[in-house]
Protein backbone atom coordinates (compact mmCIF):
# COMPACT_ATOMS: atom_id res chain seq x y z
CA UNK A 1 0.00 0.00 0.00
CA UNK A 2 1.52 3.23 -0.95
CA UNK A 3 -0.91 5.49 0.50
CA UNK A 4 -0.51 6.40 4.24
CA UNK A 5 -3.65 6.47 6.56
CA UNK A 6 -4.05 7.73 9.62
CA UNK A 7 -4.80 6.03 12.44
CA UNK A 8 -7.80 7.67 14.69
CA UNK A 9 -9.10 5.54 18.03
CA UNK A 10 -9.69 8.71 19.00
CA UNK A 11 -7.52 9.31 21.88
CA UNK A 12 -5.24 12.09 21.53
CA UNK A 13 -1.73 10.56 22.37
CA UNK A 14 -0.44 13.67 22.39
CA UNK A 15 -2.12 15.14 25.25
CA UNK A 16 -1.26 12.56 27.62
CA UNK A 17 2.06 12.34 26.36
CA UNK A 18 2.64 15.96 27.22
CA UNK A 19 0.64 15.66 30.08
CA UNK A 20 3.13 12.76 31.04
CA UNK A 21 6.22 15.00 30.01
CA UNK A 22 4.68 18.08 32.42
CA UNK A 23 3.64 15.84 34.95
CA UNK A 24 7.40 14.25 35.54
CA UNK A 25 9.00 17.94 36.00
CA UNK A 26 6.01 18.68 38.65
CA UNK A 27 5.18 15.29 40.14
CA UNK A 28 2.88 17.22 43.02
CA UNK A 29 0.32 17.80 40.46
CA UNK A 30 0.02 14.67 39.44
CA UNK A 31 -1.30 13.59 43.04
CA UNK A 32 -5.09 12.87 42.46
CA UNK A 33 -7.81 11.52 44.94
CA UNK A 34 -10.81 10.17 43.37
CA UNK A 35 -14.22 10.26 44.93
CA UNK A 36 -17.51 8.27 44.64
CA UNK A 37 -20.61 9.40 47.54
CA UNK A 38 -23.00 6.78 47.93
CA UNK A 39 -26.36 6.41 50.03
CA UNK A 40 -29.06 3.96 51.47
CA UNK A 41 -31.78 3.75 49.82
CA UNK A 42 -33.64 0.58 50.98
CA UNK A 43 -32.84 -3.38 51.66
CA UNK A 44 -29.66 -3.89 49.53
CA UNK A 45 -30.18 -0.80 47.20
CA UNK A 46 -28.40 2.12 47.02
CA UNK A 47 -27.46 4.91 44.80
CA UNK A 48 -23.71 6.26 44.38
CA UNK A 49 -22.79 9.09 42.96
CA UNK A 50 -19.48 10.79 40.91
CA UNK A 51 -19.12 14.26 40.71
CA UNK A 52 -15.70 16.17 41.79
CA UNK A 53 -12.50 15.11 42.02
CA UNK A 54 -8.93 16.17 42.85
CA UNK A 55 -5.79 16.60 40.43
CA UNK A 56 -3.57 18.74 38.44
CA UNK A 57 -3.49 20.68 42.03
CA UNK A 58 -7.21 21.39 42.22
CA UNK A 59 -10.38 20.71 42.52
CA UNK A 60 -12.04 19.20 39.33
CA UNK A 61 -15.64 18.51 38.57
CA UNK A 62 -16.96 16.22 36.11
CA UNK A 63 -19.22 17.71 32.94
CA UNK A 64 -21.98 16.20 35.15
CA UNK A 65 -22.85 14.02 38.11
CA UNK A 66 -23.09 10.11 37.16
CA UNK A 67 -24.78 8.14 39.13
CA UNK A 68 -24.85 4.01 39.92
CA UNK A 69 -27.48 2.18 41.41
CA UNK A 70 -26.32 -0.92 42.98
CA UNK A 71 -28.60 -3.81 44.76
CA UNK A 72 -28.73 -7.50 44.38
CA UNK A 73 -30.60 -9.68 42.65
CA UNK A 74 -33.87 -11.41 43.41
CA UNK A 75 -32.45 -14.85 44.03
CA UNK A 76 -30.98 -13.13 47.31
CA UNK A 77 -34.28 -11.64 47.79
CA UNK A 78 -33.44 -8.67 46.72
CA UNK A 79 -35.16 -5.77 44.93
CA UNK A 80 -32.18 -5.87 41.52
CA UNK A 81 -32.22 -2.01 41.19
CA UNK A 82 -29.08 -1.82 39.68
CA UNK A 83 -26.03 -4.41 39.33
CA UNK A 84 -24.40 -5.85 42.16
CA UNK A 85 -21.22 -4.77 43.93
CA UNK A 86 -18.88 -6.78 42.54
CA UNK A 87 -20.22 -6.59 39.05
CA UNK A 88 -19.45 -2.87 39.33
CA UNK A 89 -15.89 -4.32 39.97
CA UNK A 90 -15.94 -6.13 36.80
CA UNK A 91 -17.25 -2.88 34.71
CA UNK A 92 -14.27 -1.13 36.10
CA UNK A 93 -12.00 -3.73 35.16
CA UNK A 94 -13.14 -4.31 31.76
CA UNK A 95 -13.50 -0.70 30.71
CA UNK A 96 -9.90 0.11 32.25
CA UNK A 97 -8.30 -2.39 30.02
CA UNK A 98 -10.25 -1.45 27.07
CA UNK A 99 -9.50 2.41 27.52
CA UNK A 100 -6.05 1.16 27.69
CA UNK A 101 -5.88 -0.98 24.87
CA UNK A 102 -7.35 1.86 22.67
CA UNK A 103 -4.50 4.49 24.04
CA UNK A 104 -1.59 2.23 23.59
CA UNK A 105 -3.23 1.00 20.06
CA UNK A 106 -3.34 4.62 19.23
CA UNK A 107 0.31 5.23 20.33
CA UNK A 108 1.32 2.40 18.47
CA UNK A 109 -0.22 3.59 15.07
CA UNK A 110 -2.53 0.46 15.68
CA UNK A 111 -6.09 0.85 14.06
CA UNK A 112 -8.83 -0.31 16.29
CA UNK A 113 -12.18 -1.50 14.35
CA UNK A 114 -13.70 -3.16 17.15
CA UNK A 115 -12.82 -4.02 20.08
CA UNK A 116 -15.13 -5.93 22.77
CA UNK A 117 -14.62 -7.85 25.98
CA UNK A 118 -16.52 -10.52 27.94
CA UNK A 119 -15.70 -10.98 31.76
CA UNK A 120 -16.21 -13.17 34.21
CA UNK A 121 -15.19 -13.22 38.32
CA UNK A 122 -16.10 -16.67 40.08
CA UNK A 123 -17.40 -16.30 43.28
CA UNK A 124 -18.10 -19.06 46.28
CA UNK A 125 -20.61 -17.19 48.06
CA UNK A 126 -19.90 -19.86 51.26
CA UNK A 127 -17.56 -17.33 51.66
CA UNK A 128 -20.03 -13.93 52.18
CA UNK A 129 -22.44 -15.95 53.65
CA UNK A 130 -19.54 -17.30 55.90
CA UNK A 131 -20.90 -21.62 55.57
CA UNK A 132 -17.18 -21.80 55.20
CA UNK A 133 -14.49 -19.55 56.87
CA UNK A 134 -11.83 -21.48 54.12
CA UNK A 135 -13.59 -19.47 51.09
CA UNK A 136 -12.68 -16.47 50.59
CA UNK A 137 -15.06 -13.36 50.46
CA UNK A 138 -13.74 -12.53 46.67
CA UNK A 139 -13.62 -13.45 43.69
CA UNK A 140 -11.29 -16.81 42.95
CA UNK A 141 -10.29 -15.55 39.73
CA UNK A 142 -11.44 -13.26 36.88
CA UNK A 143 -11.41 -14.29 33.26
CA UNK A 144 -11.16 -11.65 30.43
CA UNK A 145 -11.67 -12.62 26.89
CA UNK A 146 -11.22 -9.96 24.33
CA UNK A 147 -12.03 -9.88 20.74
CA UNK A 148 -10.05 -7.24 18.97
CA UNK A 149 -10.25 -6.53 14.81
CA UNK A 150 -7.11 -4.15 14.28
CA UNK A 151 -4.97 -3.64 11.44
CA UNK A 152 -2.05 -5.57 13.27
CA UNK A 153 -0.64 -9.07 13.57
CA UNK A 154 -2.35 -11.40 16.60
CA UNK A 155 1.57 -11.00 18.56
CA UNK A 156 1.03 -7.10 18.05
CA UNK A 157 -3.14 -7.40 19.54
CA UNK A 158 -1.54 -9.72 22.24
CA UNK A 159 1.00 -7.08 23.34
CA UNK A 160 -1.62 -4.37 22.89
CA UNK A 161 -3.27 -6.50 25.22
CA UNK A 162 -0.49 -7.18 27.56
CA UNK A 163 0.70 -3.87 27.57
CA UNK A 164 -2.97 -2.31 28.78
CA UNK A 165 -2.74 -4.72 32.07
CA UNK A 166 0.51 -3.29 32.77
CA UNK A 167 -0.74 0.36 32.65
CA UNK A 168 -3.79 -0.46 34.47
CA UNK A 169 -5.03 1.12 37.61
CA UNK A 170 -7.73 -1.33 38.10
CA UNK A 171 -6.32 -4.19 37.24
CA UNK A 172 -3.43 -2.68 39.67
CA UNK A 173 -6.01 -2.28 42.25
CA UNK A 174 -7.70 -5.97 41.73
CA UNK A 175 -4.34 -8.01 41.46
CA UNK A 176 -2.64 -6.11 44.08
CA UNK A 177 -3.21 -5.91 47.65
CA UNK A 178 -3.92 -2.04 48.72
CA UNK A 179 -4.57 -0.67 52.51
CA UNK A 180 -8.54 0.42 53.26
CA UNK A 181 -9.56 2.01 55.97
CA UNK A 182 -13.10 2.98 57.00
CA UNK A 183 -14.04 5.44 59.77
CA UNK A 184 -17.46 6.45 61.34
CA UNK A 185 -18.49 9.56 62.58
CA UNK B 1 48.81 21.43 57.12
CA UNK B 2 47.26 19.11 54.58
CA UNK B 3 48.79 18.71 51.19
CA UNK B 4 46.68 17.94 48.20
CA UNK B 5 48.24 16.77 45.12
CA UNK B 6 46.82 18.05 41.99
CA UNK B 7 46.31 16.17 38.66
CA UNK B 8 44.08 17.09 35.50
CA UNK B 9 41.63 13.77 35.48
CA UNK B 10 40.89 11.84 38.70
CA UNK B 11 39.02 8.84 37.58
CA UNK B 12 37.09 6.67 40.40
CA UNK B 13 37.00 3.36 40.43
CA UNK B 14 39.52 1.15 38.76
CA UNK B 15 37.24 -1.49 37.04
CA UNK B 16 36.85 -2.28 33.28
CA UNK B 17 35.01 1.21 33.07
CA UNK B 18 37.64 3.36 34.82
CA UNK B 19 40.42 1.78 32.72
CA UNK B 20 38.83 2.01 29.62
CA UNK B 21 38.91 5.71 30.14
CA UNK B 22 42.47 5.56 31.67
CA UNK B 23 43.53 3.65 28.50
CA UNK B 24 41.70 6.28 26.15
CA UNK B 25 43.20 9.70 28.75
CA UNK B 26 46.69 8.20 27.71
CA UNK B 27 45.96 8.37 24.32
CA UNK B 28 44.67 11.67 24.03
CA UNK B 29 48.07 12.83 26.71
CA UNK B 30 45.61 13.91 29.08
CA UNK B 31 47.28 13.23 32.94
CA UNK B 32 45.13 11.05 35.36
CA UNK B 33 44.96 8.95 37.92
CA UNK B 34 42.35 6.13 39.06
CA UNK B 35 41.35 6.20 42.94
CA UNK B 36 40.25 2.68 43.91
CA UNK B 37 38.65 1.49 47.13
CA UNK B 38 40.31 -1.68 46.92
CA UNK B 39 42.55 -3.46 44.24
CA UNK B 40 41.79 -3.63 40.77
CA UNK B 41 38.64 -5.05 40.00
CA UNK B 42 37.60 -4.43 43.60
CA UNK B 43 33.14 -5.42 42.68
CA UNK B 44 34.49 -8.87 41.09
CA UNK B 45 36.30 -9.70 43.86
CA UNK B 46 34.27 -8.80 46.73
CA UNK B 47 30.92 -8.47 45.49
CA UNK B 48 29.65 -11.59 43.67
CA UNK B 49 28.50 -15.15 44.26
CA UNK B 50 31.16 -18.19 44.17
CA UNK B 51 29.45 -19.85 41.52
CA UNK B 52 29.24 -16.82 39.36
CA UNK B 53 30.33 -16.99 35.33
CA UNK B 54 30.51 -13.91 33.11
CA UNK B 55 27.23 -13.64 31.51
CA UNK B 56 28.57 -12.46 27.95
CA UNK B 57 31.19 -14.96 25.95
CA UNK B 58 34.77 -15.00 26.46
CA UNK B 59 35.21 -13.00 22.94
CA UNK B 60 32.81 -10.69 23.85
CA UNK B 61 34.93 -8.67 26.43
CA UNK B 62 36.52 -6.69 24.37
CA UNK B 63 38.69 -3.09 25.96
CA UNK B 64 40.24 -0.60 23.73
CA UNK B 65 43.29 -2.47 22.66
CA UNK B 66 42.80 -5.63 24.48
CA UNK B 67 41.20 -8.77 23.67
CA UNK B 68 40.19 -12.12 24.36
CA UNK B 69 42.74 -14.53 23.19
CA UNK B 70 42.41 -18.68 24.26
CA UNK B 71 41.09 -20.51 23.05
CA UNK B 72 37.93 -20.84 24.10
CA UNK B 73 35.79 -17.76 23.01
CA UNK B 74 32.44 -19.13 23.55
CA UNK B 75 32.90 -19.68 27.13
CA UNK B 76 31.89 -18.05 30.12
CA UNK B 77 34.86 -16.98 32.81
CA UNK B 78 34.55 -17.52 36.07
CA UNK B 79 35.35 -14.84 38.85
CA UNK B 80 39.09 -15.63 39.19
CA UNK B 81 39.06 -15.44 35.32
CA UNK B 82 37.10 -12.03 34.89
CA UNK B 83 39.75 -10.68 37.77
CA UNK B 84 42.35 -11.77 35.89
CA UNK B 85 41.46 -10.09 32.92
CA UNK B 86 40.88 -7.12 33.93
CA UNK B 87 43.94 -7.42 36.19
CA UNK B 88 46.44 -7.70 32.94
CA UNK B 89 43.98 -4.61 31.03
CA UNK B 90 45.36 -2.81 33.65
CA UNK B 91 49.14 -3.68 33.32
CA UNK B 92 48.63 -3.74 29.98
CA UNK B 93 47.74 -0.43 29.48
CA UNK B 94 50.18 1.02 32.83
CA UNK B 95 47.35 2.55 34.58
CA UNK B 96 48.20 4.98 37.22
CA UNK B 97 46.17 3.11 39.96
CA UNK B 98 46.21 4.59 43.80
CA UNK B 99 44.90 1.20 45.80
CA UNK B 100 43.22 1.08 48.91
CA UNK B 101 41.99 4.45 48.34
CA UNK B 102 38.32 5.65 48.96
CA UNK B 103 36.73 8.48 48.43
CA UNK B 104 34.76 9.81 51.27
CA UNK B 105 34.13 13.26 49.78
CA UNK B 106 33.84 14.86 46.02
CA UNK B 107 32.72 18.73 45.86
CA UNK B 108 33.17 21.29 43.47
CA UNK B 109 35.97 24.22 43.55
CA UNK B 110 36.42 27.07 41.39
CA UNK B 111 39.34 25.09 39.58
CA UNK B 112 37.45 21.69 39.25
CA UNK B 113 36.89 18.99 42.04
CA UNK B 114 38.17 18.73 45.85
CA UNK B 115 38.40 14.60 46.22
CA UNK B 116 38.93 13.84 49.60
CA UNK B 117 40.11 10.05 50.39
CA UNK B 118 41.73 8.12 53.47
CA UNK B 119 44.67 8.37 51.84
CA UNK B 120 44.50 12.14 51.65
CA UNK B 121 43.26 15.07 49.52
CA UNK B 122 43.76 15.30 45.14
CA UNK B 123 42.17 18.31 42.91
CA UNK B 124 41.64 18.12 39.48
CA UNK B 125 39.96 19.94 36.62
CA UNK B 126 37.64 16.98 35.53
CA UNK B 127 36.36 14.01 36.86
CA UNK B 128 35.17 10.68 36.15
CA UNK B 129 32.60 8.65 37.93
CA UNK B 130 33.29 5.13 37.02
CA UNK B 131 32.39 3.16 40.62
CA UNK B 132 30.05 1.15 39.29
CA UNK B 133 26.27 1.06 39.09
CA UNK B 134 25.63 -2.30 41.32
CA UNK B 135 27.30 -1.76 44.54
CA UNK B 136 24.23 -1.18 46.88
CA UNK B 137 21.47 -3.92 46.99
CA UNK B 138 17.68 -2.22 46.50
CA UNK B 139 15.79 -4.19 49.21
CA UNK B 140 11.81 -2.56 49.51
CA UNK B 141 10.33 -1.69 51.96
CA UNK B 142 8.48 -4.63 52.92
CA UNK B 143 11.22 -6.53 54.10
CA UNK B 144 11.18 -4.98 57.35
CA UNK B 145 7.48 -6.54 57.81
CA UNK B 146 9.38 -9.79 57.61
CA UNK B 147 9.39 -11.83 61.00
CA UNK B 148 13.23 -11.81 62.28
CA UNK B 149 12.98 -15.68 62.27
CA UNK B 150 13.44 -15.06 58.72
CA UNK B 151 17.36 -14.96 57.78
CA UNK B 152 16.77 -11.93 54.86
CA UNK B 153 20.39 -11.72 52.91
CA UNK B 154 20.83 -9.88 49.11
CA UNK B 155 22.94 -11.48 46.22
CA UNK B 156 26.09 -9.62 47.38
CA UNK B 157 26.05 -11.42 50.76
CA UNK B 158 25.57 -14.49 49.33
CA UNK B 159 28.09 -16.50 48.41
CA UNK B 160 26.66 -20.18 48.09
CA UNK B 161 23.65 -22.56 49.61
CA UNK B 162 26.11 -23.52 52.43
CA UNK B 163 25.59 -20.52 54.09
CA UNK B 164 21.54 -20.52 53.78
CA UNK B 165 19.65 -22.75 56.46
CA UNK B 166 18.43 -26.22 55.50
CA UNK B 167 14.54 -25.29 54.50
CA UNK B 168 12.90 -23.47 51.81
CA UNK B 169 14.22 -20.33 50.28
CA UNK B 170 12.04 -17.40 48.70
CA UNK B 171 13.80 -15.53 45.97
CA UNK B 172 12.31 -11.78 44.98
CA UNK B 173 13.43 -11.05 41.75
CA UNK B 174 13.33 -12.97 38.63
CA UNK B 175 16.41 -11.36 36.60
CA UNK B 176 19.77 -12.53 35.54
CA UNK B 177 20.42 -12.70 39.49
CA UNK B 178 17.31 -14.57 40.83
CA UNK B 179 17.48 -16.94 38.36
CA UNK B 180 20.46 -17.94 38.51
CA UNK B 181 20.66 -18.08 42.53
CA UNK B 182 17.09 -19.96 42.36
CA UNK B 183 18.76 -22.62 40.22
CA UNK B 184 22.08 -23.13 42.04
CA UNK B 185 19.80 -23.42 45.44
CA UNK B 186 17.25 -25.52 44.27
CA UNK B 187 20.02 -28.22 43.27
CA UNK B 188 21.31 -27.41 46.62
CA UNK B 189 18.04 -29.49 47.53
CA UNK B 190 16.40 -26.40 49.28
CA UNK B 191 13.28 -25.76 48.06
CA UNK B 192 13.32 -22.48 45.81
CA UNK B 193 9.74 -20.00 45.74
CA UNK B 194 10.80 -17.54 43.01
CA UNK B 195 8.50 -14.41 42.84
CA UNK B 196 8.14 -13.22 39.66
CA UNK B 197 7.24 -9.78 38.12
CA UNK B 198 8.61 -7.99 34.95
CA UNK B 199 11.78 -9.65 33.47
CA UNK B 200 12.95 -10.18 30.08
CA UNK B 201 13.39 -13.70 28.78
CA UNK B 202 16.05 -14.90 25.82
CA UNK B 203 17.26 -18.18 25.15
CA UNK B 204 21.10 -18.43 25.84
CA UNK B 205 21.61 -19.88 22.34
CA UNK B 206 19.42 -19.33 19.17
CA UNK B 207 19.86 -20.66 15.93
CA UNK B 208 23.51 -22.05 16.80
CA UNK B 209 24.60 -19.19 18.37
CA UNK B 210 24.82 -17.32 21.45
CA UNK B 211 21.99 -14.53 22.03
CA UNK B 212 24.92 -12.14 22.70
CA UNK B 213 26.61 -12.51 19.60
CA UNK B 214 23.00 -11.86 17.58
CA UNK B 215 22.57 -8.75 19.59
CA UNK B 216 25.66 -7.64 19.22
CA UNK B 217 25.52 -8.39 15.20
CA UNK B 218 22.59 -7.04 14.23
CA UNK B 219 23.64 -3.55 16.13
CA UNK B 220 21.08 -4.04 19.08
CA UNK B 221 23.93 -3.69 21.52
CA UNK B 222 24.90 -0.59 19.55
CA UNK B 223 21.70 1.38 19.59
CA UNK B 224 22.20 4.73 21.09
CA UNK B 225 20.71 6.67 23.87
CA UNK B 226 19.61 9.47 21.76
CA UNK B 227 17.93 7.33 19.66
CA UNK B 228 15.51 4.97 21.94
CA UNK B 229 11.94 6.25 22.22
CA UNK B 230 12.19 6.79 26.36
CA UNK B 231 16.08 6.44 27.73
CA UNK B 232 14.01 6.20 31.12
CA UNK B 233 12.57 3.29 30.32
CA UNK B 234 15.52 1.65 28.48
CA UNK B 235 17.32 2.38 31.18
CA UNK B 236 15.14 0.37 34.05
CA UNK B 237 14.93 -2.73 31.67
CA UNK B 238 15.84 -5.41 33.88
CA UNK B 239 19.33 -7.92 33.39
CA UNK B 240 18.23 -10.58 30.95
CA UNK B 241 17.82 -14.14 31.96
CA UNK B 242 20.82 -15.29 31.71
CA UNK B 243 23.63 -17.95 32.76
CA UNK B 244 26.68 -18.42 31.68
CA UNK B 245 27.30 -22.12 32.36
CA UNK B 246 29.89 -24.66 30.83
CA UNK B 247 26.46 -26.29 28.60
CA UNK B 248 25.61 -22.98 27.25
CA UNK B 249 21.88 -24.05 28.74
CA UNK B 250 18.93 -21.41 28.57
CA UNK B 251 18.35 -20.46 32.34
CA UNK B 252 14.33 -19.34 31.91
CA UNK B 253 11.40 -19.77 33.83
CA UNK B 254 10.61 -23.25 32.18
CA UNK B 255 13.88 -24.47 32.93
CA UNK B 256 13.76 -23.26 37.20
CA UNK B 257 9.91 -25.31 36.72
CA UNK B 258 11.67 -27.94 35.43
CA UNK B 259 13.96 -28.67 38.64
CA UNK B 260 11.04 -27.89 40.80
CA UNK B 261 11.18 -24.36 41.37
CA UNK B 262 7.79 -23.05 42.62
CA UNK B 263 6.73 -19.75 40.60
CA UNK B 264 4.39 -16.92 42.39
CA UNK B 265 3.93 -13.45 41.01
CA UNK B 266 5.52 -10.36 42.03
CA UNK B 267 6.09 -9.87 45.81
CA UNK B 268 3.46 -7.20 47.13
CA UNK B 269 3.36 -7.09 50.63
CA UNK B 270 3.58 -8.98 53.81
CA UNK B 271 0.46 -9.63 56.24
CA UNK B 272 1.54 -10.99 59.37
CA UNK B 273 3.48 -13.95 58.77
CA UNK B 274 2.25 -14.22 54.97
CA UNK B 275 3.81 -12.98 51.95
CA UNK B 276 1.59 -11.57 49.29
CA UNK B 277 1.83 -11.75 45.47
CA UNK B 278 0.55 -9.70 42.45
CA UNK B 279 -2.40 -11.88 40.54
CA UNK B 280 -0.35 -10.70 37.57
CA UNK B 281 2.10 -13.71 36.99
CA UNK B 282 0.37 -14.86 33.62
CA UNK B 283 0.57 -11.17 32.41
CA UNK B 284 4.54 -10.66 33.33
CA UNK B 285 5.49 -13.85 31.72
CA UNK B 286 3.59 -13.01 28.69
CA UNK B 287 4.78 -9.36 28.09
CA UNK B 288 8.34 -11.32 28.34
CA UNK B 289 7.29 -14.28 25.57
CA UNK B 290 5.94 -11.56 23.16
CA UNK B 291 9.31 -9.69 23.86
CA UNK B 292 11.31 -12.42 23.61
CA UNK B 293 9.62 -13.37 20.07
CA UNK B 294 9.90 -9.74 18.72
CA UNK B 295 13.05 -10.54 19.40
CA UNK B 296 13.85 -13.38 17.68
CA UNK B 297 11.68 -12.17 15.01
CA UNK B 298 14.32 -9.35 14.56
CA UNK B 299 17.08 -11.70 14.60
CA UNK B 300 14.95 -13.94 12.16
CA UNK B 301 15.04 -10.40 9.67
CA UNK B 302 18.50 -10.17 9.99
CA UNK B 303 19.44 -13.39 8.92
CA UNK B 304 17.56 -13.26 5.98
CA UNK B 305 19.00 -9.66 5.11
CA UNK B 306 22.43 -11.22 5.79
CA UNK B 307 22.83 -14.74 3.54
CA UNK B 308 26.67 -14.91 4.69
CA UNK B 309 26.18 -15.97 7.46
CA UNK B 310 27.07 -19.87 7.59
CA UNK B 311 26.45 -22.78 9.82
CA UNK B 312 23.10 -21.18 11.46
CA UNK B 313 20.11 -23.99 12.25
CA UNK B 314 16.86 -23.58 11.32
CA UNK B 315 14.04 -21.08 13.08
CA UNK B 316 12.85 -21.73 16.12
CA UNK B 317 9.98 -20.62 18.83
CA UNK B 318 9.97 -21.75 22.35
CA UNK B 319 7.21 -22.79 24.84
CA UNK B 320 5.44 -20.10 26.39
CA UNK B 321 5.95 -19.66 29.96
CA UNK B 322 3.96 -21.99 31.68
CA UNK B 323 2.39 -20.78 34.61
CA UNK B 324 -0.02 -23.16 36.25
CA UNK B 325 -3.58 -21.87 36.34
CA UNK B 326 -4.41 -20.24 39.56
CA UNK B 327 -0.38 -19.60 41.02
CA UNK B 328 0.13 -18.60 44.66
CA UNK B 329 -1.89 -15.64 45.96
CA UNK B 330 0.07 -15.77 49.73
CA UNK B 331 2.08 -18.00 51.17
CA UNK B 332 2.71 -18.70 55.46
CA UNK B 333 6.50 -18.09 55.47
CA UNK B 334 6.30 -20.16 58.91
CA UNK B 335 3.73 -23.25 57.92
CA UNK B 336 5.41 -23.47 54.59
CA UNK B 337 9.40 -23.72 56.21
CA UNK B 338 10.83 -20.69 54.73
CA UNK B 339 13.72 -19.83 56.74
CA UNK B 340 15.71 -17.28 53.94
CA UNK B 341 14.79 -14.76 51.72
CA UNK B 342 17.00 -13.63 49.35
CA UNK B 343 16.08 -9.89 47.66
CA UNK B 344 17.43 -10.17 44.17
CA UNK B 345 15.33 -6.89 43.59
CA UNK B 346 18.30 -4.39 41.68
CA UNK B 347 20.99 -2.50 42.64
CA UNK B 348 21.80 1.06 42.63
CA UNK B 349 24.97 3.08 42.42
CA UNK B 350 26.70 4.27 45.72
CA UNK B 351 27.08 7.93 45.49
CA UNK B 352 26.56 9.12 49.12
CA UNK B 353 30.24 10.51 48.89
CA UNK B 354 29.08 13.24 46.14
CA UNK B 355 28.76 16.40 47.44
CA UNK B 356 27.89 18.08 44.11
CA UNK B 357 24.23 19.08 43.14
CA UNK B 358 23.47 16.53 40.45
CA UNK B 359 21.33 14.15 41.60
CA UNK B 360 18.06 13.92 40.41
CA UNK B 361 14.80 13.70 43.34
CA UNK B 362 14.67 9.87 43.16
CA UNK B 363 18.94 10.19 43.60
CA UNK B 364 19.96 9.33 40.21
CA UNK B 365 22.77 11.22 38.96
CA UNK B 366 21.91 13.64 36.02
CA UNK B 367 23.73 13.11 32.66
CA UNK B 368 23.14 13.31 29.21
CA UNK B 369 24.79 9.82 27.54
CA UNK B 370 27.34 10.10 30.67
CA UNK B 371 27.81 14.15 30.22
CA UNK B 372 27.13 14.85 33.89
CA UNK B 373 25.07 18.21 33.73
CA UNK B 374 28.29 19.62 36.30
CA UNK B 375 31.17 21.63 34.02
CA UNK B 376 33.72 18.89 33.63
CA UNK B 377 32.16 15.42 34.93
CA UNK B 378 31.63 12.29 33.66
CA UNK B 379 30.26 8.96 33.99
CA UNK B 380 30.63 5.36 32.85
CA UNK B 381 29.45 1.83 33.33
CA UNK B 382 25.89 2.69 33.86
CA UNK B 383 22.73 1.18 32.61
CA UNK B 384 22.58 2.27 29.25
CA UNK B 385 24.52 5.34 29.73
CA UNK B 386 25.32 5.82 25.77
CA UNK B 387 24.64 2.67 24.40
CA UNK B 388 22.17 -0.71 25.55
CA UNK B 389 25.59 -2.79 25.77
CA UNK B 390 26.82 0.43 28.22
CA UNK B 391 26.45 -1.80 31.49
CA UNK B 392 28.59 -4.74 29.63
CA UNK B 393 32.85 -5.12 29.86
CA UNK B 394 32.33 -4.88 26.05
CA UNK B 395 30.49 -1.04 26.23
CA UNK B 396 33.20 0.36 27.81
CA UNK B 397 35.62 1.32 25.09
CA UNK B 398 33.23 3.29 22.68
CA UNK B 399 31.53 5.05 26.35
CA UNK B 400 35.12 6.04 27.08
CA UNK B 401 35.95 7.03 23.41
CA UNK B 402 33.22 9.23 23.04
CA UNK B 403 33.59 10.55 26.68
CA UNK B 404 37.24 11.20 26.80
CA UNK B 405 37.15 13.51 23.15
CA UNK B 406 34.40 15.02 25.10
CA UNK B 407 36.69 15.86 28.04
CA UNK B 408 39.71 16.15 25.94
CA UNK B 409 37.50 19.39 24.06
CA UNK B 410 36.09 20.51 27.19
CA UNK B 411 39.86 20.72 28.54
CA UNK B 412 41.11 22.67 25.61
CA UNK B 413 38.18 25.39 26.62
Amino acid sequence: MSETTVVNNGVNVEALLGAREALSEAPEAAKFLWRASCEWKNGTHSKTSVEGYFGLGSEQVHKKTFSFDADHPEVFASEDNGATPVEIVLVGLASCLTAGIAAVAQHRDIQLRSCKATIEGGMDIQGILGVDADVRNGFDGINVHYDIDADATPDEIRALVAQSQKRSAVYDIVTNPTNVSVEVN
Amino acid sequence: MVTSRNVTCVIIGAGHAGLAMSRCLTELSVDHVLLERGEVANSWRTERWDSLRLLTPNWQSRLPGFKYQGENPDGFRDMPEVIKFIDQYANFISAPVETSTRVTSVSSSESGYKIITNQGEWRCKVLVIASGACNIAVVPNIAEAVSYKVNMLTPIQYKNPNQLADGGVMIVGASATGTQLSKEIQLSGRQVTLSVGEHVRVPRVYRGYDIKWWMDSTGILDERYDDVDDINRARRVPSLQLTGSLDRGTLDLNTLTGIGVKLVGRMVGMRDDKALFSGSLKNVCSLADLKMNRLLDNIDEWITNNDHIVGINPRERFLPTLIENSPTLEINLTENNIKTIIWATGFRPDLSWLDVPVLDRKGQILHEGGIVNFPGMYLMGMQFLRRRKSSLIDGAGDDALDLSKHLKAYLDG
